[in-house]
C-alpha cells in the first residue's frame, strides 16, 4: 500500500537549522520542472495519459538508477488522508497545487527529504532538492544529477530555441525556480525591509511569504527566488541569487548590530517577553506564534537568550501549522482547539 | 510594502505590467486581491499566475503591426487541440507541440515575460549530444573571436584547435 509508512513526525533535513549563514538563511530550494514528451502536459492530460506518465516515473525507480543518490519511496495522492496531505504541503515536500489540482499526482521522497519529486503537478515532473541554510548551488547541482538520472530512460521535452518545454511559459527554458527563505527581523525592526524588498524586484527576483506563492510573510519570513528562467544559464541564476542573497545578509547583520548598540534593553525585553508569553500562553493564534518564535529566534541569534536551539524554533514554525497540529491531534480542530494546541505544543517544546 | 488598496495588511501579491513603456504596478494583500476577486495561486479560488498571463495575451490584441487579434486566435495546436483563444485564457500550454503551432507568437509573449526568447542552459545529456556539441561550438567560437580581439594569440591558438577537434567529431 503507498504511502502507508510515511513517517510524518520525522524532520526534514531542511529544518536542520544548519548550513551556511543558518544564522540568517533558513533554507535553500530549487526546483526543476520536466515534461515527458508525447504526452499532454497535466492540463489535458486524460485519466490514461497521467497514469501512462506515473508509469514511466516508476519505471525510473524501478530501474534503481536513483540509488546511487539516495533511497526514494513513492507516495500517490490518490486516497491519502487529507491531513497527510496537508502536513507535506506544510513541510514544503509537495505543492497545495498538487494536492488540489492533480491527477494520479504522486511524490518520490527521499529518506531524509531533501528531494521530492512531484509527479503530474503543473508539469510531469517537479524536481525539488530542499536544504537547511545558503545550499543554492549545492542545491542546483543535486536537481541536476537527478535530471539526469531521469532524463538517461524518459526523452523530455526539449527545444533547442525554447529549452525545456513546460505548461506555463513562465517557466520554459530552464524550467528552474531558485530560491532562498530568509530570516530578516532586524530588517523589519528597523524598518528597512520594504527599501530592500522593492530594490530586489527591480533585479529580477521575486519575494513571497513562507508558504510561497501567495502566501503573506509571516515571522518575518521572506522567501526569494528568481522569476527569469529563459535567456539565463541556470549558472547565472544561481549566482545572480546569491549576489542579492549575500548583500541582504549583510544589510540584516548590520542592522542587527544597530539593535543591539543603539536599543539593547528594548530589544532585550522584546525577545524576553516573546519568550515569556510562548513559555506560558493557553491560547496562541498562529501569527503571534509565527511573529514570537522570530523574536525568540532573534534573541538567540544576538545571544540575549540561552537555552533555546535554532531547530527547534524552526520546527515550531512549522509543527504549528493547522494541518501539523490535527495530524498531531489525529483529529480535524477547530480554529479555538487549534490555538490552544499550539501554545500547549509550543510550551512542552521550549521546555525540553 | 503596505497594501495600496487597504493601507493596512501588508502586501503579498506583487505584480508589475509594462505595455508599450507604461507601467502599472500591483501591491496587493491577500484580502484585498481576494475581494478584487483576484486570488492567489495557491488558495481555492481563480486568480492566478495563468490569469496574469492571459492578460498580456490580451494585450497583444491591440497591438497595431502584429498579427491580428482574429487571425492569431485561430492559431490551433494540431497535437492536442488547444487554440490560441484556449492558451490565452488559461494561460498554460496543453502540450509541448503548442509551442511550435503558436510559435508566431511566442517571440513576442516570451519577451514580455523573460526579456528573452532563446534558451542559454542546460541541455539535457543523452537527446542533446548533437545540440551539445553546437552550443560549445558556439561558446569556442565566441570566446575565439574576444581572444583574437584582445590579441592573445596564444590562447587564441589553442581554441582554434579545441573547435578543430569538436568539428570532427560532430
Amino acid at each position: 500500500m503507498p504511502g502507508k509508512n510515511i513517517n510524518l513526525e520525522a524532520k526534514s533535513e531542511w529544518m536542520k537549522g544548519n548550513g551556511p549563514e543558518s544564522d540568517i538563511v533558513i533554507s535553500s530550494r530549487v526546483r526543476l520542472a520536466r515534461n515527458i514528451s508525447n504526452i499532454p502536459f497535466p492540463l489535458l492530460a486524460t485519466n490514461r495519459h497521467a497514469a501512462e506518465a506515473l508509469d514511466r516515473v516508476k519505471s525510473v525507480l524501478d530501474s534503481d538508477d536513483l540509488n546511487e543518490i539516495s533511497r526514494f519511496r513513492l507516495i500517490e495522492l490518490d486516497g491519502l488522508p487529507e491531513l497527510t496531505k496537508r502536513v507535506l504541503v506544510e513541510k514544503h515536500l509537495i505543492s497545495p497545487a498538487l494536492v488540489n489540482e492533480s491527477r494520479r499526482g504522486a511524490v518520490v521522497l527521499n529518506e531524509n527529504e531533501s528531494i521530492s519529486i512531484m509527479i503530474n503537478e503543473e508539469d510531469h515532473l517537479r524536481i525539488q532538492i530542499l536544504f537547511p541554510g545558503l545550499q543554492v548551488k549545492e542545491a542546483w547541482d543535486l536537481a541536476s544529477q537527478v535530471d539526469d538520472i531521469f532524463e538517461a530512460r524518459l526523452d523530455f521535452a526539449f527545444d533547442e530555441r525554447r529549452g525545456y518545454l513546460t505548461s506555463c511559459p513562465t517557466n520554459v527554458g530552464t524550467g528552474m525556480r531558485a530560491s532562498v527563505m530568509m530570516h530578516l527581523p532586524a530588517l523589519v525592526l528597523t524598518q528597512q525591509i520594504n527599501r530592500i524588498l522593492s530594490a530586489i524586484s527591480q533585479l529580477g527576483l521575486v519575494v513571497r511569504g513562507l508558504y510561497g506563492e501567495g502566501s503573506e510573510a509571516t515571522g518575518n519570513l521572506f522567501q526569494i527566488s528568481n522569476q527569469i528562467t529563459l535567456g539565463k544559464s541556470e549558472e547565472d541564476i544561481v549566482d545572480n541569487l546569491y549576489g542579492v542573497v549575500r548583500q541582504i545578509i549583510g544589510h540584516e547583520r548590520a542592522a542587527r548590530q544597530k539593535l543591539l548598540t543603539e536599543s539593547r534593553i528594548r530589544i532585550h525585553d522584546r525577545v524576553n517577553r516573546s519568550l515569556g508569553i510562548l513559555s506560558h500562553a493557553v491560547v496562541i493564534d498562529s501569527k503571534e506564534a509565527a511573529q514570537r518564535l522570530s523574536d525568540v529566534r532573534l534573541g538567540h541569534e544576538l545571544g540575549l537568550i540561552q537555552g533555546v536551539d535554532a531547530q527547534t524554533l524552526i520546527e515550531l514554525v512549522v509543527m504549528t501549522q493547522p494541518g501539523f497540529l490535527q495530524y498531531f491531534a489525529g483529529e480535524n480542530l477547530s480554529p479555538e482547539e487549534r490555538d490552544l494546541r499550539r501554545a500547549e505544543l509550543i510550551r512542552s517544546r521550549l521546555k525540553a | 510594502m503596505q497594501c495600496q488598496e487597504c493601507g493596512k495588511r501588508p502586501a503579498t501579491l506583487h505584480f508589475t505590467k509594462i505595455v508599450n513603456g507604461d507601467k502599472t504596478e500591483f501591491h496587493l494583500c491577500d484580502a484585498c486581491a481576494k475581494e478584487k476577486g483576484e486570488i492567489i495561486p495557491g488558495t481555492s479560488n481563480g486568480f492566478s499566475i495563468h490569469n496574469l498571463i492571459s492578460g498580456l495575451l490580451d494585450f497583444d490584441l491591440n497591438h497595431p503591426g502584429q498579427i491580428h487579434g482574429a487571425e492569431s486566435r485561430q492559431l490551433q495546436c494540431n497535437e492536442c487541440g488547444m487554440t490560441y483563444a484556449q492558451f490565452s485564457k488559461m494561460g498554460r500550454f496543453g502540450c509541448s507541440s503548442c509551442y511550435d503551432y503558436f510559435s508566431p507568437r511566442l517571440d513576442a509573449l516570451l519577451r514580455r515575460i523573460h526579456g528573452n526568447t532563446a534558451h542559454v542552459g542546460k541541455i539535457p545529456l543523452r537527446t542533446g549530444g548533437v545540440l551539445h556539441t553546437r552550443k560549445q561550438l558556439e561558446q569556442l567560437r565566441a570566446k575565439l573571436a574576444q581572444a583574437v580581439q584582445n590579441e592573445e594569440f596564444e590562447k587564441a591558438a589553442f581554441l582554434r584547435d579545441e573547435i578543430r577537434k569538436l568539428e570532427k567529431q560532430a
